[in-house]
């Protein structure tokens, strides 16, 4: 790796003031990204700036009527370990538990994932699913981004120079709502994900009161595909719904061919996970698990 | 302006000070300035596990933390493992199962392994290979290693018992 210095501030108006006046500046989290690229020569900067001191970066709270607090830097393991995240979030505990091994939840972070901005993310068709915004600071105070918003390209995000990604805010989750992610990989874990699908849907007298469906590794970006969701607004929950959903689904993706998997099977990878996700989110929303 | 920064934490249970670049890995730190070479460096990239460190309780692959992020942490290397001459049950298990052959993976697979006994002591085999996902092996296989994780618990626990 290139030289750069380091630099561990204790707040986030610290934080801020450092990535402003070192443009290459990079805010490190878990480092499972970041340090791979600075080796690779993907990325270069003059200055580390470590994320792990600041408190608001680190919170993980959950309060039934705000929701969930998760803090930018905080590592997987924290997240699938927490009773409020495994009873309110079991999702988001999952996607947790995913994402590398072992080794890799001990130091990966959520928002370290969003901000990497890789289209096949796992975090990210599960976070928009659920209504996800993230809070954002910079040299001009705060603002909210949604989750589907935030990643413009791949690698990219909308993060400006001098911001950073302070934490992400999840509601509470509704009545008779429940949501999922599933991804296809080749093994069963340590892998990026061919394709991948989340969604939420709430329901209410046998019936979607509404849905959101995401797509991972399919576009440039995680792909938040609002049709698919509102497909099943006020219909019935049968097969016929989810499988009008998925269809949806499966049309909005738009993959490209790699050694993962060609265009025409992650399309159709997309259809099979959605329903998938959807009789599994609605088995949730129904009280199973 | 380039300048070292000292570094303070406790490493298999001893205090430590030493001096590193910001850019320089954990496992540089351990194995070039400290001289701990029981942590090995296979892809320096997070895949393979072979430089696995418990990192304040956590496992984690040293190649991915910088050395200056260790400062008041408390570091467990394989070298922290035996007491003395005699060998942590997973390095006799490990020797009695024949669960290595070259032995680069091996120290990752014992820290690793010695984590997950840590917290769960009667892990199922299911347990035991998804938490060991992230440590590769390319000669033995995994079922020896899996057969001398097993073994141990089943011998510690006999111990605790």
């Amino acid at each position: 790796m290139k030289w750069f210095d380091y630099a561990a501030p204790v707040s986030v108006g610290e934080a801020v003031g450092l990535l402003t006046a070192h443009p290459s500046a990079r805010l490190l989290a878990g480092g499972t990204d970041l340090l791979v690229q600075l080796r690779a020569g993907r990325k270069e900067t003059d200055l580390v700036v470590d994320a792990k001191r600041i408190p608001e970066l680190n919170v993980l709270h959950y309060d039934p009527a705000h929701g969930l607090t998760l803090g930018s830097a905080v590592p997987c393991y924290r997240i699938y370990k927490d009773k409020n995240v495994a009873r309110a979030y079991p999702s988001l505990a999952e996607v947790a538990s995913l994402i590398g091994g072992t080794q890799i939840q001990g130091r990966a972070s959520i928002g370290g994932n969003l901000c990497n901005a890789a289209p096949s993310a796992d975090s990210a068709p599960l976070l928009i699913a659920l209504g996800a915004t993230c809070r954002v600071a910079g040299p001009r105070g705060s603002r909210d981004v949604p989750v589907e918003e935030f990643c413009t390209a791949p690698g990219r995000t909308v993060l400006q120079p001098g911001e950073l990604l302070v934490s992400i805010h999840l509601p509470p989750p509704a009545p008779h709502s429940g949501s999922r992610y599933l991804r296809f990989i080749p093994r069963n874990e340590m892998d990026i994900a061919v394709a991948g699908v989340g969604v939420e849907v709430i329901l209410e007298n046998g019936r979607f009161r509404s849905a959101r469906v995401a797509l991972a590794a399919v576009a440039p970006t995680p792909l938040y595909v609002r049709e698919a969701g509102d497909s099943l607004a006020g219909s019935p929950v049968d097969e016929a719904s989810i499988a009008t959903a998925a269809e949806i689904a499966r049309k909005n993706a738009r993959p490209i061919t790699d050694m993962r998997g060609t265009a025409d099977y992650r399309g159709h990878l997309c259809g099979v996970l959605t329903r998938r996700a959807l009789e599994a989110a609605v088995a949730r929303a129904r009280g199973g698990n | 302006m380039h300048t070292k920064v000292r570094v303070q934490s406790t490493i298999n249970g001893e205090p430590q000070e030493f001096l590193c670049e910001p850019r320089q890995s954990l496992l540089e730190c351990l194995r070039d300035i400290l001289g701990l070479t029981g942590s090995k460096e296979g892809c320096n990239d997070g895949n393979c596990g072979a430089c696995t460190v418990i990192l304040d309780g956590r496992v984690v692959t040293s190649c991915l933390v910088l050395g200056v992020e260790a400062e008041g942490s408390e570091i467990t290397t394989v070298e922290g493992m035996a007491k003395g001459n005699k060998l942590h049950p997973l390095q006799q298990s490990f020797l009695e199962n024949a669960a290595l052959q070259c032995g680069i993976c091996t120290p990752g697979f014992l820290v690793a392994a010695k984590a997950l006994l840590d917290q769960q002591p009667n892990p199922s085999e299911d347990e035991i290979r998804l938490w060991l996902a992230n440590n590769l092996c390319r000669c033995t296989g995994y079922d020896k290693i899996i057969r001398a994780v097993k073994q141990a618990a089943e011998q510690m626990q006999e111990v605790n018992a």
